[in-house]
């Protein structure tokens, strides 16, 4: 049901790196579950308005009043790298 | 100490009040149990009751509270159970959290659990498994499996943990206590490390149903930091009742005692509550859920498909792990999330990616949420006939270790009995219900949207006749 090929492209979607073994057990234990909860494709939905949210609330607003946010070094306190009061990450076109 | 340890939260907070007990008193018995480690159900444990917060007068001082990992505690390790977030301390509280520690509960410490709470054994934790405290060879239940085996253990008077398709309710029977999941809205997520948004929510985990509904009453409420939070419409009452004269039961015919899977002493377990809750005055009658049989199609689809958007922001940028491969940002990313993240994760991020993923969003993400309403539509229409919808918690008291984790499926049919109710955003309970060959079962009760007072009095009446005695579980 889930070939490699579809499992490359979905962990590349994902940003997961995995490894050949890896990719094999997914598409078989990723083929097995889907095909256990696609039974859902049995039943009759057409006109069924989707759930996306359980709450009857919506456009919920706060007030557009400033108030105090982090401050820099506590932002950054927990960084794995950190260079001119920013996150340092590595070239994104290298 | 081992008056301390019989004890319930309540009565513990009611000595501290009238200075029979001390707070340090209270705080050192419990923090000395938690520091021991056999079952691996603390991550950290707190040395000592912030000084300030032992104001006399506050309504649970001196109660010490366990709190599951994903919580966020200032200044505290708030790993969720995964190594990615290993040594992380947040620079702020989740609003839960914070709002206990003003009504006076000091944290006690942070509770092992599945990582970023996918699982139903807690052995997907970054941080070993949990053990059960009613046999050491088996599972606590999952997620939220630390905060459960701690108050299971008496290593803690109360915890408290999260529920996204069972992971308060299912660890909480596994070990013979309560566990609460509240309606959708009625705890603030604000500090939450996120697992699936339209489902978490937060609950209490302890000995008693009167402990719970004491716990509840100090965690509901609006939080301006959080959009999805709303106002309880009433407070939280402390349960009395001992009857269940006029209230009707509806034993649903896709979730009963019948269910393919259910273990012969569970099913007993569960036709014998029926039964007492006829000698206590409830009518019992069967009920169809027509589509609450395919709860677990639809939060295996919504749950992943959430999870794969909340689990982006683990990128080795703002915290955690960072694995660098010398190439270039997207390498980093890859390499930091193989490294970082466990089996169960990366299974259900590619799960979530591809249900979400173009070509098959319609059929999978889309499907799932019209079942949604479905199932939703049923609990209604239910509710408009009986007072509450009654099934086990979970179809097998606690399993051995290893027993399940090769065969994902049958792992998340753990889930079967647990899924359709956050799917609808409804609260339930779960209560002990007697042993089968030795070890605990579950009673669930659910019912409509802000109905917490009287599940919390239904409840209460039926653990008056059970009389379940979990004290096995806390020895020695």
């Amino acid at each position: 049901m889930i070939d490699r090929e579809q499992v490359l492209h979905v962990a590349a979607l994902a940003r997961l790196e995995l490894s050949g073994e890896e990719v094999d057990r997914m598409a078989r234990e990723l083929s097995g579950i889907l095909d256990h909860i696609e039974k859902i494709s049995e039943l009759e939905l057409d006109d069924v308005e989707p759930t996306s949210h359980v709450l009857d609330v919506s456009n919920v607003l706060r007030l557009d009043e400033p108030r105090p946010s982090l401050p820099p070094d506590v932002a950054l306190a927990q960084a794995p790298a950190v260079a001119a009061e920013g996150f340092e990450v590595p070239s994104p076109t290298a | 100490m081992s008056e301390i340890l019989a004890l319930t939260a309540t009565e513990t907070a009611e000595r501290v009040r009238s200075r029979e007990l001390s707070t340090r008193e209270v705080f050192e018995t419990y923090r000395d149990r938690a520091a021991r480690v056999e079952l691996n159900a603390f991550t950290w444990v707190a040395e000592a009751p912030p000084a300030d917060e032992a104001s006399a007068g506050a309504p649970l001082a001196g109660v010490p509270l366990a709190v599951k990992d994903l919580f966020c505690t200032e200044g505290v390790p708030s790993q969720a159970g995964s190594r990615i977030l290993e040594g992380y301390r947040p620079p702020y509280t989740a609003t839960a959290v914070a709002k206990l520690a003003r009504a006076g509960a000091p944290l006690l410490g942070k509770t092992n659990q599945d990582e970023f709470a996918m699982g139903s054994s807690n052995e997907n934790s970054g941080y070993g498994p949990v053990r059960n405290p009613w046999d050491r060879d088996r599972v606590p239940g999952g997620s939220s499996g630390g905060s459960a085996a701690a108050v299971a253990a008496g290593l803690a008077p109360w915890a408290i943990g999260t529920d996204t398709g069972g992971s308060i309710r299912q660890p909480a029977a596994l070990c013979g206590i309560v566990g609460l999941k509240p309606t959708y809205g009625a705890v603030s997520r604000y500090g939450m490390i996120a697992f699936a948004s339209s489902l978490d929510q937060a609950g209490p985990l302890t000995r008693t149903v009167a402990d719970a509904a004491l716990l509840l009453g100090h965690m509901v409420g609006r939080d301006p930091l959080d959009s999805t939070s709303v106002a309880f419409p009433e407070p939280i009452e402390i349960p009395e009742r001992d009857d269940l004269a006029g209230i009707r039961l509806g034993v649903p015919s896709e979730l009963s005692e019948e269910t393919e899977g259910i273990e012969l002493g569970v099913a007993g377990a569960f036709r014998a509550t029926l039964e007492l809750a006829r000698q206590l005055g409830a009518e019992v009658e069967e009920i169809h859920l027509p589509h609450t049989a395919h709860g677990l199609s639809a939060y295996y689809l919504i749950a992943p498909a959430e999870a794969s958007a909340n689990l982006a922001r683990f990128d080795g940028v703002r915290y955690g792990l960072r694995v660098d491969g010398g190439e270039g940002l997207r390498e980093m990313y890859e390499r930091t999330r193989a490294q970082g993240f466990g089996a169960e994760v990366k299974r259900r991020i590619m799960l979530g990616t591809y249900a979400l993923s173009s070509g098959y969003y319609d059929a999978h993400y889309g499907r799932a949420q019209k079942v949604r309403t479905k199932i939703a539509e049923d609990f209604h229409a239910a509710f408009e006939r009986f007072d509450f919808v009654v099934t086990p918690t979970s179809p097998t008291v606690a399993f051995p270790l290893g027993a399940k984790l090769d065969d994902p499926l049958a792992m998340y049919f753990n889930d079967y009995f647990t899924v359709p109710m956050p799917l609808a955003g409804i609260p339930a309970i779960s209560i002990p219900n007697g042993l089968s060959d030795g070890l605990p079962t579950g009673f669930q009760i659910a019912g409509p949207a802000f109905s917490e007072n009287r599940i919390l009095a239904a409840a209460h009446a039926l653990e008056g006749a059970i009389g379940f005695d979990g004290s096995a579980g806390r020895a020695p």
